[in-house]
Protein backbone atom coordinates (compact mmCIF):
# COMPACT_ATOMS: atom_id res chain seq x y z
CA UNK A 1 0.00 0.00 0.00
CA UNK A 2 1.33 3.45 -1.22
CA UNK A 3 2.11 6.19 1.57
CA UNK A 4 1.15 8.90 -0.82
CA UNK A 5 -2.17 10.51 -0.47
CA UNK A 6 -3.43 11.48 -4.65
CA UNK A 7 -5.58 14.45 -4.91
CA UNK A 8 -9.37 12.81 -5.31
CA UNK A 9 -10.58 13.14 -9.06
CA UNK A 10 -12.80 16.15 -8.52
CA UNK A 11 -14.52 16.53 -12.35
CA UNK A 12 -17.51 15.50 -10.78
CA UNK A 13 -17.86 19.32 -9.78
CA UNK A 14 -18.61 22.32 -11.98
CA UNK A 15 -19.08 25.78 -10.52
CA UNK A 16 -22.69 25.28 -9.49
CA UNK A 17 -21.64 22.93 -6.78
CA UNK A 18 -19.00 25.67 -5.42
CA UNK A 19 -22.10 28.52 -5.13
CA UNK A 20 -23.37 26.28 -1.93
CA UNK A 21 -19.87 24.00 -1.10
CA UNK A 22 -16.47 25.30 -0.12
CA UNK A 23 -14.05 25.03 -2.75
CA UNK A 24 -10.60 23.05 -2.41
CA UNK A 25 -8.61 25.61 -1.76
CA UNK A 26 -4.55 26.09 -0.36
CA UNK A 27 -6.47 24.99 3.18
CA UNK A 28 -7.83 21.80 1.68
CA UNK A 29 -4.63 20.62 0.11
CA UNK A 30 -2.07 21.76 3.39
CA UNK A 31 -4.63 19.12 5.26
CA UNK A 32 -3.64 16.78 3.13
CA UNK A 33 -0.21 17.39 2.25
CA UNK A 34 -0.12 17.05 6.78
CA UNK A 35 -2.13 13.27 6.83
CA UNK A 36 0.68 12.30 3.45
CA UNK A 37 3.30 13.18 6.31
CA UNK A 38 2.16 10.99 8.58
CA UNK A 39 0.47 8.07 6.73
CA UNK A 40 2.94 6.07 8.80
CA UNK A 41 2.24 7.18 12.03
CA UNK A 42 -1.46 6.57 11.31
CA UNK A 43 -1.05 3.17 9.82
CA UNK A 44 0.82 2.21 13.10
CA UNK A 45 -2.45 3.05 15.12
CA UNK A 46 -4.56 1.08 13.16
CA UNK A 47 -7.43 2.87 13.16
CA UNK A 48 -10.58 1.48 12.90
CA UNK A 49 -12.52 5.07 12.72
CA UNK A 50 -11.85 7.77 11.29
CA UNK A 51 -14.30 11.14 11.49
CA UNK A 52 -13.73 14.20 9.44
CA UNK A 53 -16.06 17.11 10.54
CA UNK A 54 -17.39 19.74 8.02
CA UNK A 55 -16.00 17.49 4.45
CA UNK A 56 -17.54 19.61 2.04
CA UNK A 57 -16.32 19.16 -0.91
CA UNK A 58 -15.22 15.67 0.18
CA UNK A 59 -11.62 15.89 -1.21
CA UNK A 60 -9.72 15.22 2.50
CA UNK A 61 -11.59 12.31 3.83
CA UNK A 62 -11.55 10.37 0.35
CA UNK A 63 -8.03 11.38 -0.14
CA UNK A 64 -7.32 9.51 2.88
CA UNK A 65 -9.30 6.54 2.38
CA UNK A 66 -8.37 5.67 -0.69
CA UNK A 67 -4.98 5.82 0.86
CA UNK A 68 -5.62 3.70 3.67
CA UNK A 69 -8.24 1.43 2.49
CA UNK A 70 -10.87 -1.09 4.06
CA UNK A 71 -8.68 -1.35 7.58
CA UNK A 72 -11.20 1.77 8.49
CA UNK A 73 -14.71 3.36 8.57
CA UNK A 74 -14.22 6.90 7.26
CA UNK A 75 -17.48 8.81 8.67
CA UNK A 76 -17.72 12.28 7.47
CA UNK A 77 -19.99 15.23 8.83
CA UNK A 78 -21.25 18.13 7.18
CA UNK A 79 -23.83 20.68 8.45
CA UNK A 80 -24.01 21.63 5.18
CA UNK A 81 -26.51 19.04 3.30
CA UNK A 82 -25.29 20.27 -0.24
CA UNK A 83 -22.01 19.39 1.09
CA UNK A 84 -23.24 15.99 2.41
CA UNK A 85 -24.38 15.11 -0.52
CA UNK A 86 -21.76 16.27 -2.63
CA UNK A 87 -18.53 14.60 -0.39
CA UNK A 88 -20.94 11.34 -1.10
CA UNK A 89 -20.77 11.83 -4.81
CA UNK A 90 -16.95 12.74 -4.64
CA UNK A 91 -16.32 9.56 -2.60
CA UNK A 92 -18.70 7.27 -5.30
CA UNK A 93 -16.16 8.69 -7.93
CA UNK A 94 -13.25 7.74 -6.59
CA UNK A 95 -14.48 4.19 -5.45
CA UNK A 96 -14.49 4.68 -2.08
CA UNK A 97 -16.96 3.84 0.70
CA UNK A 98 -17.34 6.25 3.22
CA UNK A 99 -20.55 7.57 5.59
CA UNK A 100 -22.06 10.67 5.79
CA UNK A 101 -24.37 12.35 8.05
CA UNK A 102 -25.93 15.81 8.17
CA UNK A 103 -25.54 17.43 11.12
CA UNK A 104 -24.16 20.02 13.50
CA UNK A 105 -20.55 18.78 15.25
CA UNK A 106 -20.85 15.41 16.81
CA UNK A 107 -24.47 16.14 18.83
CA UNK A 108 -25.91 12.86 17.57
CA UNK A 109 -23.10 10.83 17.97
CA UNK A 110 -22.88 11.12 21.78
CA UNK A 111 -22.85 9.29 23.62
CA UNK A 112 -22.40 6.21 21.46
CA UNK A 113 -19.57 7.73 19.43
CA UNK A 114 -18.04 7.70 23.24
CA UNK A 115 -14.24 6.96 23.37
CA UNK A 116 -14.52 5.00 19.85
CA UNK A 117 -12.59 7.70 17.14
CA UNK A 118 -9.30 6.81 16.50
CA UNK A 119 -8.36 9.54 13.92
CA UNK A 120 -9.93 12.80 13.79
CA UNK A 121 -9.86 15.61 11.18
CA UNK A 122 -11.66 18.81 11.33
CA UNK A 123 -10.42 22.10 8.91
CA UNK A 124 -12.67 24.33 10.39
CA UNK A 125 -14.78 27.34 9.28
CA UNK A 126 -11.24 29.69 10.56
CA UNK A 127 -12.21 33.15 8.97
CA UNK A 128 -12.49 35.78 11.61
CA UNK A 129 -16.07 37.63 10.94
CA UNK A 130 -18.41 39.65 12.58
CA UNK A 131 -21.45 37.86 14.00
CA UNK A 132 -23.80 40.51 11.64
CA UNK A 133 -21.03 40.33 8.42
CA UNK A 134 -22.59 37.05 7.36
CA UNK A 135 -25.88 35.83 5.96
CA UNK A 136 -26.70 33.17 9.14
CA UNK A 137 -28.56 31.13 6.58
CA UNK A 138 -25.72 31.22 3.73
CA UNK A 139 -24.67 27.46 3.18
CA UNK A 140 -21.35 28.36 1.76
CA UNK A 141 -20.58 31.00 4.77
CA UNK A 142 -20.81 28.03 7.30
CA UNK A 143 -17.93 26.30 5.92
CA UNK A 144 -15.51 29.44 6.54
CA UNK A 145 -16.96 32.64 8.84
CA UNK A 146 -15.34 31.16 12.34
CA UNK A 147 -16.92 34.63 14.24
CA UNK A 148 -14.82 36.30 16.57
CA UNK A 149 -10.80 35.32 16.02
CA UNK A 150 -12.68 32.94 13.83
CA UNK A 151 -12.94 30.59 16.89
CA UNK A 152 -16.61 29.96 17.27
CA UNK A 153 -17.14 26.92 16.00
CA UNK A 154 -13.56 24.99 16.93
CA UNK A 155 -14.22 25.98 20.66
CA UNK A 156 -17.55 23.71 20.75
CA UNK A 157 -15.64 20.96 19.47
CA UNK A 158 -12.66 21.19 21.93
CA UNK A 159 -14.26 20.03 25.14
CA UNK A 160 -15.63 17.07 23.01
CA UNK A 161 -12.00 16.12 21.99
CA UNK A 162 -11.22 13.75 25.26
CA UNK A 163 -15.02 12.43 25.53
CA UNK A 164 -14.91 11.09 21.55
CA UNK A 165 -11.51 10.22 20.92
CA UNK A 166 -9.91 6.63 21.62
CA UNK A 167 -7.41 6.12 24.51
CA UNK A 168 -4.62 6.36 21.13
CA UNK A 169 -6.82 8.68 19.29
CA UNK A 170 -4.95 11.39 16.90
CA UNK A 171 -6.55 14.63 16.41
CA UNK A 172 -6.18 16.83 13.18
CA UNK A 173 -6.62 20.49 13.10
CA UNK A 174 -6.19 23.54 10.44
CA UNK A 175 -5.80 26.84 11.62
CA UNK A 176 -4.57 29.98 10.74
CA UNK A 177 -2.71 32.72 12.95
CA UNK A 178 -5.75 34.76 13.63
CA UNK A 179 -7.30 32.00 15.70
CA UNK A 180 -3.99 32.04 18.17
CA UNK A 181 -2.62 29.28 18.54
CA UNK A 182 -1.11 29.39 21.88
CA UNK A 183 -3.91 29.70 23.15
CA UNK A 184 -5.88 26.73 21.32
CA UNK A 185 -2.68 24.80 23.04
CA UNK A 186 -3.72 25.92 26.20
CA UNK A 187 -7.10 25.10 25.96
CA UNK A 188 -6.43 21.52 24.71
CA UNK A 189 -3.64 21.33 27.37
CA UNK A 190 -6.35 21.80 29.76
CA UNK A 191 -8.12 18.84 28.46
CA UNK A 192 -4.89 16.59 29.07
CA UNK A 193 -4.20 16.99 25.19
CA UNK A 194 -1.32 17.55 23.82
CA UNK A 195 -0.16 19.85 20.46
CA UNK A 196 2.20 20.26 18.03
CA UNK A 197 2.60 22.17 14.63
CA UNK A 198 3.33 19.40 11.87
CA UNK A 199 2.89 21.61 8.83
CA UNK A 200 2.86 25.24 8.08
CA UNK A 201 2.44 27.71 4.76
CA UNK A 202 2.13 30.82 3.82
CA UNK A 203 -0.72 31.26 0.67
CA UNK A 204 -2.02 34.86 0.16
CA UNK A 205 -2.65 36.59 3.04
CA UNK A 206 -3.25 33.37 5.60
CA UNK A 207 -0.81 31.65 7.33
CA UNK A 208 -2.04 28.22 7.46
CA UNK A 209 -1.04 25.58 10.46
CA UNK A 210 -2.19 21.97 10.95
CA UNK A 211 -2.06 20.96 14.80
CA UNK A 212 -1.67 17.32 15.96
CA UNK A 213 -3.38 16.25 18.85
CA UNK A 214 -2.81 13.29 21.50
CA UNK A 215 -3.80 12.42 24.75
CA UNK A 216 -1.03 13.30 26.97
CA UNK A 217 -0.41 9.94 28.82
CA UNK A 218 -0.23 9.39 32.54
CA UNK B 1 -26.85 5.17 5.52
CA UNK B 2 -25.72 1.76 6.56
CA UNK B 3 -26.71 0.33 9.88
CA UNK B 4 -23.02 1.24 10.61
CA UNK B 5 -23.32 4.11 11.22
CA UNK B 6 -27.37 3.90 11.94
CA UNK B 7 -25.41 2.09 15.03
CA UNK B 8 -23.83 5.49 16.33
CA UNK B 9 -26.87 7.53 15.92
CA UNK B 10 -29.12 8.70 18.80
CA UNK B 11 -31.43 11.76 19.32
CA UNK B 12 -30.22 12.77 22.68
CA UNK B 13 -29.40 16.01 21.83
CA UNK B 14 -33.24 16.61 21.76
CA UNK B 15 -35.29 17.68 24.17
CA UNK B 16 -36.78 15.57 26.59
CA UNK B 17 -34.83 12.81 25.29
CA UNK B 18 -33.41 10.81 28.00
CA UNK B 19 -31.62 7.67 25.63
CA UNK B 20 -32.75 7.94 22.25
CA UNK B 21 -31.14 4.85 21.55
CA UNK B 22 -31.40 2.84 18.36
CA UNK B 23 -33.52 4.99 16.56
CA UNK B 24 -36.30 2.93 14.54
CA UNK B 25 -35.78 3.22 10.93
CA UNK B 26 -38.84 2.99 8.56
CA UNK B 27 -37.05 2.23 5.01
CA UNK B 28 -38.13 3.40 2.01
CA UNK B 29 -35.55 2.55 -0.16
CA UNK B 30 -32.73 0.15 0.56
CA UNK B 31 -29.86 -1.04 -2.02
CA UNK B 32 -27.56 -3.89 -1.15
CA UNK B 33 -24.08 -3.19 -2.28
CA UNK B 34 -21.39 -5.90 -2.41
CA UNK B 35 -18.63 -5.09 0.01
CA UNK B 36 -14.79 -6.46 0.14
CA UNK B 37 -14.88 -8.56 3.47
CA UNK B 38 -11.74 -7.37 5.51
CA UNK B 39 -11.59 -9.69 8.61
CA UNK B 40 -9.29 -8.39 10.34
CA UNK B 41 -11.20 -4.64 10.14
CA UNK B 42 -14.57 -6.23 10.95
CA UNK B 43 -12.93 -7.97 13.86
CA UNK B 44 -12.43 -4.45 15.18
CA UNK B 45 -15.44 -2.68 14.14
CA UNK B 46 -17.10 -5.28 16.24
CA UNK B 47 -16.00 -4.33 19.63
CA UNK B 48 -17.00 -0.34 18.52
CA UNK B 49 -20.56 -2.07 17.78
CA UNK B 50 -23.60 -1.86 19.95
CA UNK B 51 -24.75 -5.70 19.03
CA UNK B 52 -28.45 -5.15 20.61
CA UNK B 53 -28.84 -2.00 18.32
CA UNK B 54 -27.61 -3.98 15.38
CA UNK B 55 -29.70 -6.63 15.56
CA UNK B 56 -33.10 -4.03 16.03
CA UNK B 57 -31.69 -2.21 12.86
CA UNK B 58 -31.41 -5.50 10.81
CA UNK B 59 -35.05 -6.25 12.39
CA UNK B 60 -36.80 -3.23 11.26
CA UNK B 61 -35.39 -4.05 7.67
CA UNK B 62 -37.08 -7.40 7.80
CA UNK B 63 -34.47 -9.23 8.70
CA UNK B 64 -35.36 -11.14 12.46
CA UNK B 65 -33.23 -13.79 13.34
CA UNK B 66 -30.79 -13.50 10.75
CA UNK B 67 -28.11 -12.24 13.26
CA UNK B 68 -26.66 -14.32 16.17
CA UNK B 69 -28.30 -11.63 19.16
CA UNK B 70 -25.05 -11.98 20.74
CA UNK B 71 -21.34 -11.75 19.92
CA UNK B 72 -20.00 -15.23 19.81
CA UNK B 73 -17.24 -16.20 21.97
CA UNK B 74 -13.92 -16.34 19.53
CA UNK B 75 -15.78 -13.91 17.15
CA UNK B 76 -12.34 -13.31 15.62
CA UNK B 77 -11.49 -16.65 14.42
CA UNK B 78 -15.12 -16.86 13.10
CA UNK B 79 -15.53 -16.58 9.69
CA UNK B 80 -18.95 -17.48 9.52
CA UNK B 81 -19.97 -14.88 12.02
CA UNK B 82 -17.64 -12.45 10.88
CA UNK B 83 -18.86 -12.52 7.49
CA UNK B 84 -22.59 -12.11 8.40
CA UNK B 85 -21.75 -8.95 10.96
CA UNK B 86 -19.89 -7.69 7.77
CA UNK B 87 -23.34 -7.88 5.61
CA UNK B 88 -24.99 -6.01 8.04
CA UNK B 89 -22.58 -3.75 8.94
CA UNK B 90 -21.52 -2.58 5.54
CA UNK B 91 -23.64 -4.35 2.58
CA UNK B 92 -27.21 -2.77 3.43
CA UNK B 93 -28.00 0.62 3.09
CA UNK B 94 -30.90 2.72 3.57
CA UNK B 95 -30.98 5.06 0.54
CA UNK B 96 -34.09 6.84 1.86
CA UNK B 97 -36.34 6.70 4.53
CA UNK B 98 -36.82 7.86 8.07
CA UNK B 99 -34.51 7.30 11.22
CA UNK B 100 -37.42 7.61 14.40
CA UNK B 101 -36.86 8.54 17.95
CA UNK B 102 -37.43 6.13 20.33
CA UNK B 103 -39.19 8.48 23.10
CA UNK B 104 -40.87 11.64 20.82
CA UNK B 105 -41.17 10.09 17.63
CA UNK B 106 -39.47 12.83 15.53
CA UNK B 107 -38.33 11.55 12.19
CA UNK B 108 -35.22 12.21 11.22
CA UNK B 109 -35.08 11.94 6.93
CA UNK B 110 -32.86 9.93 5.15
CA UNK B 111 -32.14 10.79 1.61
CA UNK B 112 -30.12 9.80 -1.08
CA UNK B 113 -28.11 7.63 1.40
CA UNK B 114 -27.82 10.53 4.21
CA UNK B 115 -29.33 11.07 7.34
CA UNK B 116 -30.60 14.47 8.18
CA UNK B 117 -29.69 14.69 12.06
CA UNK B 118 -30.36 18.64 12.24
CA UNK B 119 -32.67 19.74 14.91
CA UNK B 120 -34.60 22.77 14.96
CA UNK B 121 -33.61 25.69 17.98
CA UNK B 122 -36.49 25.02 19.57
CA UNK B 123 -35.49 21.13 19.65
CA UNK B 124 -32.43 21.15 21.70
Amino acid sequence: MMDKIETPDLSHLNSTDYENVYEPAEDSFLMLDALESEIPFIKSLKPTICLEIGSGSGIVLTGLAKCLGSCCAYFSIDINPHAAQVTRKTACKNSVCLEVVNCDLVGPLLPQIQNKVDMLVFNPPYVPTDENEIDPLSPIALSWAGGFRGRTVMDRLFPLIPQIMSPSGVFYLLIVKENDEEDILNVMKSFSWRGSVIIERKAGREFLKVLKFERVKV
Amino acid sequence: MKLLTHNILTSKCLKGVTVGYPLGIVAKEVKVNEVDFNPEFISRMIQKVDWPALCKAAENLGHTDELPPTVVDDYENNEEFLKKAHHFLMEIEVMNGDLVCPETGRKFPVTDGIPNMLANEDEV
